[in-house]
């Protein structure tokens, strides 16, 4: 609080900060620097920037961002092509890496640092400093009583002022007070006491710590990589480059980095919910069973590979993020020959695995050959006579294509999605419109195309997992820092930073007299109810017979336990 | 691999379900009863004294000064800043609205447990579960502050709450009790959901309070000013600065928990999808939240901001906290959109 108010004062004249603007030449150039860095870093500006942060956050959700969809991106500005474009200039599908996000957040650490540093600064100074000096009137503070040894007791114990305020400072010490006895050798000794200083400690920690996580966060972004790879049962991935379907760097990548382990897909186990009406076929386990080898020789070692259950190898982790249907077809061409075969991945659009699927034959001659339908898993045609599927098992499992020739346009170089084909420059062969109608296969079935054009054979099915492979070094100190922050407000909101004063007089008529104050920083619901203990531990401590002369009454529980502790005490001290 | 579940344990759930809204229904009945009635009550002395005195009654409104000087009562029976119980006169319709809530959240616990205890799992994997057991923690945490403070001046807005999300499982989001699908099978779901539905809770019995404070703190000026008081039910109510006080508690607990979600939910975002952060719709709002209600603390700490502007702050994050509930789960596409609807 005190913080603020001075940060404020700084800054503080609304009206005067206009004012300022007017007398701005005459401040010079490092004058005008100044009063920048200071309306930078003052409590206004941060809580106008945090505000700021959160509105410029949500753009974000609401339109498509490549680095989560790219495709998504280009579909929306084909979709919208006037607005598209424009958009795309404010980067509101780069959101989180546009200028003026960046900007913002930026500007927030800036003013973070030159807010902590002299904070920082001024704490050490507190934990250095002897607590603040006696309250001439301790009457005047917040929590305040007064409570008094009879002279008898007093003159028993030998409780002096001075020793009532060293026994007063060495109960405050034990109760985690900084403490310090002044004009010991006066007729009103007293005792400052300061503790909760962890709470401005607790509030630099997290501050601090939030720079941290900003900074692991650009450690993993400069030094990390990820990529994704679709494995089909049976086959392998290398991490090395080419290993990938597709990878992204970070800046400072260089492929060096890269350690190659391979790994294996043994088997891929899919259960679905059988038992259940309302959730007949929602997934309920994947497992994947794979062999994993730390290099080229190493040692083979069998793992599995779950959702929420990534295997850590060779400096990255490894993600199932998908799964689905590879059916093994065999191509034949207009020669006989074979042009392609082995298993094909299929992408699944729904929950029941209805994939689509592509098939490309470039090398079948005299014409290349290409498909483009459906794989259904359980296969079933509804009234119109439209092949559908019932279940993701696959219990009759089913291609359906539609077949082209022509040039596939694979061999200019441009790089190709395989998922889908181009049919600009095909001829149709033919497809579920056509004549004779499309080419519909269950396993084992094969298809003579029309013109002789060659064949198509769905010899079998594997299934198929999606894996996503990331490296981040900043990991670690994102959990690290955003740890200490969380301890760190822990402390700074739960913390309650008080000052304490015990004064002790004696009376004309021997009478010891104690009198206490307490003052926290900022608000603190809790300050009454400590006055109230310190007050029965000072009582307990010197036998104070509970006749209620105190202006802050012990309360009857409290009297009672007063009650008790007395012979403990007695039989301690005395 | 998930135990299957016990479809007629489920069913019964579902009962209790039903009769613990019907009991909330009443409880929530007698609230609104006891705002009318005590209103008036308040409303008849207090002309009669305006009679008597001829003096402008400045009751229910405290000191404005620290937490520690408390205001001794100024008129008839106002809420005591304190909000601890035994001032003001017996409210009765209140005491029956507060036995009414205790019955419905007992019956509704054994609701939420028998849901758990059919399906085998922690029951909050599917947005039914989400509002029926995120219901039973706002009725919760309601009755736990009720035992140290006396907040009752909330209840109707809190049971009224309570109620708008048990329908909206039922009629909206009904779901027979299931499995998890495998991106939900992790212990994270535990720690994660939990402490978010618990921050939730109580981030809406501050929402209410900040509402409340706006009222109040708009009637203590229209009173100081000298004009009538047009919202006598606001009597009930402490002054505004003692709602803004304890809502900055309560609010400071619930954001300790909201920072925690969401590192729960980034490192179970690192175990699920290889990366800890990716601003995917849901991780969007929820860093707006927290940056929202970071402000919001922020602005207790700067003057000039500190009351009226702060409670906006708050209602602000409660509105952000509600949208992202309903229309982010719902409409929004996004890696967490898994949620049962
Ligand atoms: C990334 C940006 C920031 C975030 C997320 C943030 C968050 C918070 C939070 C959650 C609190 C309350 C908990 C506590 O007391 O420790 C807080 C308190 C505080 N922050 Fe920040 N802060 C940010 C930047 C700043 C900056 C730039 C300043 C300096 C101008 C600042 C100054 C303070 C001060 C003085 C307090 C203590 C308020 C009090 O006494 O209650 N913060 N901050």
């Amino acid at each position: 609080m005190k913080q603020d108010v001075t940060q404020d004062t700084r800054d503080r004249p609304g009206a005067s900060t206009a004012r300022s603007d007017v007398v701005l030449p005459s401040l010079g150039f490092l004058g005008t620097l100044r009063w920048a860095w200071t309306q930078l870093t003052s409590m206004r500006t941060a809580l106008f920037l945090l505000l700021l942060l959160a509105v410029a956050a949500v753009p974000g959700s609401l339109f498509p961002q490549r680095p989560a969809n790219p495709a998504v991106v280009t579909q929306y500005i084909e979709d919208n092509p006037d607005t598209g474009p424009v958009l795309d200039w404010f980067q509101l599908f780069d959101v989180y890496s546009s200028v003026w996000f960046s900007a913002i957040y930026l500007l927030l650490f800036v003013s973070l640092i030159g807010c902590v540093i002299p904070r920082a600064i001024a704490h050490f100074r507190a934990v250095r400093s002897t607590p603040p000096r006696t309250p001439k009137r301790l009457s005047r503070l917040p929590v305040h009583g007064t409570f008094d040894v009879p002279a008898d007791q007093a003159h028993r114990s030998g409780l002096t002022p001075a020793a009532a305020a060293e026994q007063a400072a060495a109960v405050l010490r034990k109760r985690g007070y900084r403490v310090d006895v002044r004009d010991a050798d006066t007729d009103h000794p007293s005792v400052g006491a300061e503790r909760g200083l962890a709470k401005e400690l607790g509030n630099l920690v997290f501050h601090t710590s939030l720079i941290g996580v900003l900074v692991s966060v650009a450690v993993g972004g400069l030094f990390g990589y990820n990529g994704q790879k679709v494995v089909v049962e049976g086959d392998s991935f290398v991490n090395t480059l080419i290993g990938y379907d597709s990878f992204n760097p970070g800046s400072n990548f260089s492929d060096d980095r890269l350690e190659p382990y391979s790994l294996r897909l043994d088997s891929f186990d899919v259960r679905f919910d059988r038992d259940q009406e309302s959730h007949y076929g929602q997934p309920l386990d994947f497992t994947a069973e794979v062999t994993t080898q730390d290099g080229p020789g190493a040692a083979e070692e069998s793992q599995v590979l779950k959702v929420n259950a990534p295997i850590t190898i060779g400096g990255t982790n490894v993600y199932l993020v998908g799964n689905g249907y590879a059916p093994v077809v065999t191509v034949r061409d207009g020669e006989g020959n074979i042009a392609s075969q082995g298993p094909v991945v299929s992408v699944p659009s729904d929950g029941l695995y209805t994939s689509l699927i592509v098939i490309k034959a470039p090398d079948a001659k005299p014409d290349q050959l290409g498909f483009v339908g459906f794989f259904l898993p359980t296969a079933f045609v509804d009234e119109q006579g439209v092949s559908f599927s019932r279940d993701p098992d696959p219990f009759n499992p089913q291609l359906n294509l539609n077949s082209y020739y022509g040039d596939l346009g694979l061999d200019d170089g441009t790089p190709e999605n395989v998922y889908v084909l181009d049919t600009e420059n095909l001829t149709e062969l033919n497809s579920r419109t056509s004549d004779d109608g499309g080419i519909v296969l269950g396993v084992g079935q094969s298809y003579d195309l029309p013109e002789g054009k060659g064949s198509v054979t769905f010899d079998g099915l594997k299934r198929y997992v999606a894996l996503d492979i990331h490296h981040d070094p900043g990991e670690v100190g994102a959990l690290v820092f955003s740890t200490l922050a969380l301890l760190g407000l822990t402390a700074s909101l739960f913390i309650g930073r008080r000052r304490l004063w015990v004064r002790t007089a004696e009376h004309p008529d021997g009478r010891l007299m104690v009198e206490y104050g307490l003052l926290a920083r900022g608000e603190d619901h809790r300050l009454p109810a400590e006055g109230q203990a310190v007050e029965k531990l000072l009582m307990d401590r010197w036998l104070v017979p509970d006749s209620g002369t105190g202006e802050n009454k012990v309360p009857e529980a409290a009297s009672s336990a007063a009650g008790t502790g007395q012979s403990h005490h007695n039989s301690k001290d005395n | 691999m998930p135990q299957p579940v016990n479809a007629e344990l489920g069913q019964v759930s579902e009962l209790f379900m039903l009769l613990a809204s019907i009991a909330y229904v009443a409880a929530l009945i007698f609230f609104v009863l006891d705002l009318v009635r005590s209103s008036t009550t308040i409303g008849s002395l207090e002309s009669r004294l305006a009679r008597e005195k001829a003096t402008p009654a400045l009751a229910g409104i405290g000191a404005r000064g620290g937490s520690t000087s408390t205001a001794a009562p100024t008129g008839p029976a106002t809420a005591d800043d304190s909000m601890d119980y035994g001032s003001g006169p017996r409210r009765g319709a209140a005491r029956i609205a507060v036995a009414l809530t205790v019955l419905a959240a007992v019956i509704h616990g054994a609701a939420v447990i028998t849901r758990g205890v059919a399906a085998n799992r922690v029951p909050w994997g599917n947005m039914y579960e989400f509002c029926t057991t995120g219901a039973f923690l706002v009725a919760a945490i309601f009755l736990v502050t009720l035992t140290r403070k006396d907040l009752r001046f909330v209840g109707s807005f809190v049971v009224g709450l309570v109620v708008v999300m048990l329908c909206a499982a039922t009629v909206g989001f009904p779901t027979p009790v299931a499995r998890l699908i495998p991106a939900l099978q992790s212990y994270w779901l535990i720690v994660h959901v939990s402490i978010a539905v618990a921050s939730s809770a109580l981030f809406t019995i501050t929402f209410a309070m900040s509402v409340l404070q706006l009222l109040q703190s708009s009637r203590e000026a229209k009173l100081l000013a000298g004009k009538a008081d047009s919202a006598r039910f606001l009597r009930l109510v402490p002054s505004a600065l003692s709602l803004e006080n304890l809502a900055y508690r309560l609010n400071a607990i619930a954001f300790v928990g909201w920072t925690f979600t969401l590192m729960a939910g980034a490192i179970w975002a690192e175990q699920a999808w290889g990366r800890y952060w990716g601003w995917d719709t849901k991780e969007v709002w929820t860093f707006v939240i927290w940056t929202v209600y970071a402000g919001y603390l922020h602005a207790r700490a700067t003057r000039g901001w500190t009351g009226t502007r702060a409670a906006w702050l708050s209602i602000v994050g409660y509105l952000c906290i509600v949208f992202n509930f309903t229309i982010v789960n719902i409409y929004f596409s996004g890696l967490h959109s898994y949620s049962g609807v």
